[in-house]
C-alpha cells in the first residue's frame, strides 16, 4: 500500500497517546503549528489499557484551555486509528489538514516573537 | 499549609479512657510543619499518654506510627496490616486527615489529637499566623496582595473600620489591622487609586457557604474500563 | 425629599440638625424606652436607636424604633451587618420602610468579642458600606441585591458613621467619599473631642466636595467625669482626646467635674457649628440622656424648628 497523505502533517512517535500531554500539545502551538491531533488506537485495543482513554480525557481539557485562550478549539483533536488501517490514517490526516486550512494559519504564529528561528 | 493546634492532653486522656491499645497516628505533611502532629508530636504524645496512665496505676500500649500523608488513601491503607491490633487510632492530622482515616476504617474508632485551625505561614521559628480562608474567589489583586476575608476579624470588603488604632486591630492589639496593611501595601504598590473603589458583595456560594466543596480535574480521572 | 424623614425635611430647608441616642434596654420592657424617649422629647430632631452596640444583647433596634415612633419620633434605625446576612437585611430593610421607619444608619458592627456573647458567630455577609449601597438600590432602583424587582420601594433617608480619627488618618476622608458613592445621605461621626484633628479632616472632606453631597452631623459625647476621659483615650480604639481635656477636667473638683464636662461639650458644639459643611450635631449622652436637653438649651440649639 503506497498511501500517500498531505506532507504537512508532521509525524511526533510516542509509545502511546497515554504518553501525550496537554502542555505538549499546548507547546507545539506555541512554536507555531496550525494543529495538532492525536492517533491513538481504538477504544478498547489500547496495549496499556487506559492510554488513549486517557488522552481522549486530555484532548478535551487541552479544546477547553483553547477556548479560554481564544484559540479555536477544533485545532486539536483526537483520532482512535487501528495501527494496521493505513487508510484511515490517510484519510485522518487529509481531514484534519483540510480542517485546518478552512481555519486559517495558527493567530499565534506571525505574532509569537519568541520562537521565529 | 495547615495549621492545627495539638488538643490539651486532658482532653485526649479522656477520649482515650476506654483503650488499652491505641495506634497514634502522625502525619507527615502541614501539620509537621507546624509542629502540631509530625513524628516528634507523636512521640511527645505518646510519652505523656504512658506517663500519665502509669501515673494513675492504668496500662497502655501505643503503637506510634506517622503516614506520609492522611489525605491520601494509598498511604493510609499501608496501616491495614496492623491497625486491627488496637482498639482506636488517635490521629495527630488535620481535620481532613482524620476524617479521611476514618472514612477508611469504617469499623475503627478515629479519634482527633488536633484542633485545625487555619492555612497559613511561617512567621518565625515556632510562630504561625492565618492567611487564607479558601473563600473560592480571591481578590487579592484588588487589596494589595492582602486578604481582608482573613485577616480582618470582620472579614470587611471595604475596611478599615473605626477600631483600627496605631495600625492594630481593636479585637486584638497583637494583630495588625488588615486595612491597614491594604493601604500601606496600596501607597507602596502607587496603587491607592484602587482604594476608592467599592469592592461589590462577594459572592459567597464559592465558600464553604455553598456546601461542601468538591474540586474536579476530568481530564485527571483514570477512565473507566470500556 | 426623596423620603419623609425629618432631618431630610429639616436639613433641606438649611436648619442646623439635632440628633441625640437611645440605646434599647436589657429587657422586654417597652417602658424603659419611653422612659429614655421622654427624656429626648422635643428637645431634638431624630434619635438613633442602637443595635446590640458593643455587641451586648438589648431589645431589638426595630422594635425601638417603632416604640419611639408611637411616641412622635422620627427615629433613625441602626443596622448592623454584624448579625445579619443579605437575605435578612434586606428583608428587615423592608420591614422596618413598611412600620414608618424613615431613617437608617447602616454600621459595621462592633466585634461580637467585646459583647456579652464572645463565642458567637459573626456573619457580616457585607460590610457597611455594601450596606449603604443595598439600601439605595431597593430605594433608587426598586430592586433587591439578586436583581428581582420589588413591589413597594423602602424610602429611607441612608446614613452612615464614620471616625475622622481612626487609622489610617490618610484614607479616612477617601473613605467618606466611597460611602458618598455607595449611596450616603447623611454621616454622623465618632464623638469629637479634637476639634483642631476634626477641621483637618473637614477640610479634606470639602475638598473633595462630600459635604454638597451628603450632610455631615458632628458627633458629641459629653465626658463625665476626668476619669471617663482618660478610660475613653486609653480603651477606646480610634478615640482621640487631648490631654489638655482631661487636665481641664482634672482640675476641677470631682463633684463638679460633669457640670465641666457638659461646659466642654457645648462650648464643642458652638465651636463645630461653625466649620463650614457641618450640618448638625450628633448627641451622643450615654446613659446620661437626661442630659441631652440642659446641652442643646446652652448651645443655643433650643427650641427645635417645627
Amino acid at each position: 500500500m503506497r498511501l500517500s497523505y498531505p506532507t504537512n502533517v508532521k509525524v511526533v512517535k510516542v509509545p502511546c497517546t497515554g504518553r501525550v500531554d496537554v502542555l505538549m500539545v499546548l507547546k507545539a502551538l506555541e512554536s507555531g503549528v496550525d494543529g495538532v491531533y492525536l492517533a491513538g488506537c481504538e477504544i478498547g485495543d489500547c496495549h496499556f489499557l487506559k492510554g488513549n482513554l486517557r488522552a481522549v480525557k486530555r484532548i478535551a481539557y487541552a479544546k477547553e484551555l483553547l477556548k479560554e485562550v481564544g484559540i479555536e478549539p477544533e485545532r486539536v483533536e483526537m483520532y482512535h486509528i487501528a495501527t494496521s488501517d493505513g487508510p484511515r490514517f490517510a484519510q485522518v490526516a487529509k481531514e484534519m489538514t483540510e480542517k485546518i486550512r478552512a481555519l486559517g494559519p495558527n493567530p499565534v504564529k506571525d505574532k509569537n516573537k519568541a520562537f521565529k528561528a | 499549609m495547615i495549621v492545627g493546634n495539638r488538643k490539651p492532653l486532658e482532653e485526649i486522656l479522656e477520649m482515650v479512657k476506654p483503650y488499652k491499645k491505641i495506634l497514634l497516628l502522625g502525619c507527615n505533611e502541614c501539620i509537621t510543619v507546624c509542629a502540631a502532629g509530625g513524628e516528634r508530636e507523636v512521640g511527645v504524645l505518646a510519652s505523656e499518654l504512658k506517663l500519665s496512665r502509669a501515673k494513675n496505676g492504668g496500662e497502655i500500649e501505643i503503637k506510634e506510627h506517622t503516614l506520609e500523608r492522611q489525605c491520601d488513601f494509598e498511604y493510609i491503607d499501608q496501616i491495614k496490616p496492623f491497625v486491627d491490633d488496637y482498639e482506636a487510632i488517635v490521629s495527630m492530622a488535620c481535620g481532613a486527615g482524620i476524617q479521611y482515616t476514618a472514612e477508611r476504617f469504617p469499623g475503627k474508632v478515629v479519634l482527633p489529637a488536633i484542633n485545625t485551625t487555619f492555612l497559613g505561614v511561617t512567621l518565625e521559628q515556632g510562630v504561625w499566623s492565618e492567611r487564607c480562608q479558601g473563600c473560592g474567589e480571591c481578590i487579592l489583586h484588588l487589596t494589595g496582595g492582602i486578604c481582608p476575608v482573613a485577616r480582618c476579624a470582620k472579614s470587611l470588603f471595604n475596611g478599615p473600620c473605626g477600631g483600627s488604632s496605631n495600625g492594630k486591630c481593636e479585637v486584638n492589639p497583637d494583630t495588625p489591622c488588615a486595612w491597614q496593611l491594604i493601604v500601606d501595601r496600596l501607597k507602596e504598590l502607587g496603587q491607592l487609586e484602587n482604594y476608592e473603589k467599592i469592592i461589590e458583595v462577594k459572592n459567597w456560594s464559592t465558600s464553604r457557604d455553598g456546601g461542601p466543596r468538591t474540586r474536579v480535574r476530568e481530564d485527571l480521572r483514570i477512565p473507566k474500563d470500556s | 425629599m426623596k423620603t419623609k424623614s425629618n432631618i431630610e425635611r429639616l436639613l433641606e430647608k438649611g436648619e442646623f440638625v439635632v440628633t441625640s441616642e437611645c440605646g434599647p434596654p436589657r429587657g422586654s420592657d417597652a417602658e424603659a424606652v419611653r422612659k429614655k424617649g421622654n427624656l429626648l422629647k422635643e428637645v431634638v430632631d431624630g434619635v438613633n436607636v442602637t443595635d446590640n452596640q458593643t455587641s451586648v444583647v438589648r431589645m431589638s433596634s426595630l422594635a425601638s424604633c417603632v416604640i419611639l415612633k408611637e411616641m412622635g419620633f422620627d427615629p433613625i434605625w441602626q443596622l448592623v451587618c454584624r448579625d445579619r446576612n443579605r437575605i435578612a437585611i434586606q428583608s428587615d430593610i423592608l420591614g422596618a420602610a413598611a412600620l414608618g421607619i424613615n431613617n437608617i444608619l447602616c454600621l459595621s458592627g462592633d466585634h461580637q468579642s467585646f459583647g456579652d456573647n464572645p463565642k458567637a458567630k459573626n456573619v457580616y455577609d457585607i460590610d457597611s458600606i455594601q450596606l449603604i449601597h443595598t439600601v439605595k438600590t431597593l430605594r433608587d432602583e426598586g430592586k433587591f441585591l439578586g436583581g428581582d424587582e420589588l413591589k413597594g420601594t423602602p424610602s429611607l433617608f441612608i446614613g452612615a458613621a464614620e471616625n475622622p480619627f481612626a487609622d489610617p488618618y490618610e484614607i479616612r476622608a477617601m473613605r467618606l467619599g466611597k460611602k458618598v458613592k455607595a449611596g450616603c445621605d447623611f454621616i454622623q461621626t465618632q464623638c469629637i473631642y479634637n476639634v483642631e484633628k476634626f477641621s483637618k479632616w473637614m477640610g479634606e472632606v470639602r475638598e473633595r466636595g462630600l459635604h454638597k453631597q451628603c450632610a455631615i452631623l458632628a458627633g458629641v459625647t459629653p465626658l463625665k467625669s476626668a476619669g471617663m476621659a482618660k478610660y475613653m483615650k486609653k480603651n477606646v480604639p480610634g478615640m482621640d482626646v487631648p490631654d489638655s481635656l482631661i487636665e481641664r477636667l482634672a482640675a476641677v473638683p470631682k463633684e463638679n467635674q460633669a457640670q465641666e464636662g457638659i461646659k466642654i461639650c457645648v462650648e464643642m458644639i458652638r465651636q463645630l457649628k461653625e466649620i463650614e459643611g457641618v450640618r448638625g450635631v450628633h448627641i451622643m449622652a450615654i446613659e446620661w440622656e437626661e442630659k441631652v436637653a440642659e446641652i442643646v438649651k446652652a448651645a443655643g440649639l433650643s427650641p427645635r424648628p417645627a
